[in-house]
């Protein structure tokens, strides 16, 4: 009974210690930008690795989410032949929630864990450990490009998912399912607010951007330098950043309707 | 090789940026109504029902404006609605305005009918002559009681189906 609760009591610690150290792995690589004319091309290369090289799968899936919700949406709407307010559904669903929460969900999985597994087979082949060697601080040189081309990349992506989303839900809608194409935009206009809907997705996907990189960059750093260390690290970084992702929607969701 | 990427780059950020211009402008419709571009109303109902800020301001049919506030007198208790009109829409001081439904189960929006004044509205003008939201709740309570009295009376069907008519050209209007 004892060694449980012994057990517990460490666990605790344990997690506690982790998050610790990845506030510390955090605070070191957002104060790395000595030579600001130096870090921008790595930072830019990072960019094209992990913004534009993410655009296919982001804007293929903001298609077929903005379709599916359209015609989900429909099918429920001309049960109360309401069938023009098609647009509202699909632009509140996709900038409120779908758009941020999908896109990080997809970034997770592709970029983040490319992330994890690059910088951790770094570490592995000692890679980390040569370049501190010749005085080139690894920090600066791999981790913090990564950092900040995921946290300038998810919100970009966001925007360009909802507006793909969006598209898709026109596209459905109007030209397929033969909704009015004036109620459709102006019943969007009419229930979608600037300062409480997109603005609000903004932040939530600035929220996601930087807990999700956070965790693929600290992964990727405290892994165990093995072949099977690596694995684990990535596995890790998808598993935590999409759990990280849906569960601070929720409290964020919650903060924002509730008035904030 | 650096050059394309470069560009890419580039091009990511300008299409996010399009991106959020078209969530702002065509999605949320932000441009419409600014200070300088519009003037304001003011207009006291006794009831506005299901009447929200935002909500649409139209005369006869065309979308010229929006509410912005809402509050209560506590003097007359009557709803004190801020309409913000665009500014080239010139309205007779004498025109009308009543709240009416977008449909059978749509959202409230204020429609103006206008007067025959030459006089025309400035800014901080007050509509005088308002007409209360008509409430669908309230019509079928209307109408489920007067069918109830016409069962009781059982003389003859003609009052039961004039205002059942009655009713039932008001909810559609």
């Amino acid at each position: 009974m004892l060694t449980q609760v012994q057990r517990l009591g460490r666990g605790g610690i344990r997690k506690l210690l982790i998050v610790g150290d990845a506030g510390i792995v955090l605070v070191q690589t957002l104060f790395r930008f000595p030579k600001l004319a130096k870090s921008f091309p790595l930072l830019l290369k990072q960019l094209y690795a992990i913004g534009v090289f993410s655009l296919p799968i982001i804007i293929v899936s903001g298609l077929f989410i903005g379709m599916v919700v359209a015609l989900q949406g429909y099918n429920v709407l001309v049960k109360f032949s309401a069938s023009a307010e098609l647009g509202q559904l699909v632009a509140l669903s996709v900038v409120r929630e779908l758009g941020p929460v999908v896109t990080a969900l997809l970034f997770a999985g592709r970029a983040c864990s490319a992330m994890t597994a690059e910088i951790s087979l770094m570490k592995t082949t000692e890679q980390l450990a040569s370049m501190e060697m010749m005085g080139v601080d690894p920090l600066w040189y791999v981790i913090s490009p990564r950092f900040w081309a995921g946290f300038i990349s998810l919100p970009l992506l966001t925007l360009i998912f909802s507006t793909v989303a969006i598209f898709g839900g026109y596209a459905m809608g109007v030209h397929w399912l033969g909704v009015d194409n004036g109620g459709f935009w102006n019943n969007m206009q009419g229930a979608v607010d600037f300062r409480l809907d997109i603005v609000n997705g903004i932040i939530k996907s600035l929220v996601f951007a930087f807990i999700v990189t956070w965790i693929a960059v600290y992964q990727g750093i405290r892994s165990v330098p093995t072949a099977e260390g690596i694995g684990l690290a990535t596995t890790r970084t998808v598993v935590w950043a999409s759990l990280a992702v849906l569960g601070f929607d929720f409290v964020l969701t919650a903060l924002m309707m509730g008035g904030w | 090789m650096i050059k394309l990427a470069e560009t890419l780059v580039g091009l990511f950020v300008l299409a996010a940026v399009a991106c959020l211009f078209f969530l702002a402008f065509k999605v949320s419709g932000l441009s419409s109504y600014h200070q300088s571009n519009s003037y304001e109303l003011t207009a006291a109902f006794d009831n506005i029902g299901d009447l929200k800020p935002r909500a649409a301001v139209s005369m006869a049919g065309v979308k010229i404006g929006q509410v912005t506030a809402i509050r209560l007198d506590t003097k007359t208790y009557q709803a004190v609605v801020t309409l913000r009109i665009a500014k080239n829409e010139s309205i007779p001081e004498d025109s009308s305005a009543s709240i009416v439904t977008a449909g059978l189960l749509g959202a409230n929006y204020i429609s103006l009918t206008p007067g025959f004044s030459d006089q025309y509205f400035s800014n901080g003008g007050t509509i005088t002559d308002t007409h209360p939201a008509i409430l669908l709740e309230d019509m079928i309570g209307q109408l489920l009681f007067s069918m109830k009295k016409d069962d009781s009376k059982t003389d003859d069907g003609s009052d039961a189906s004039t205002n059942t008519a009655v009713t039932s050209t008001a909810v559609s209007s």
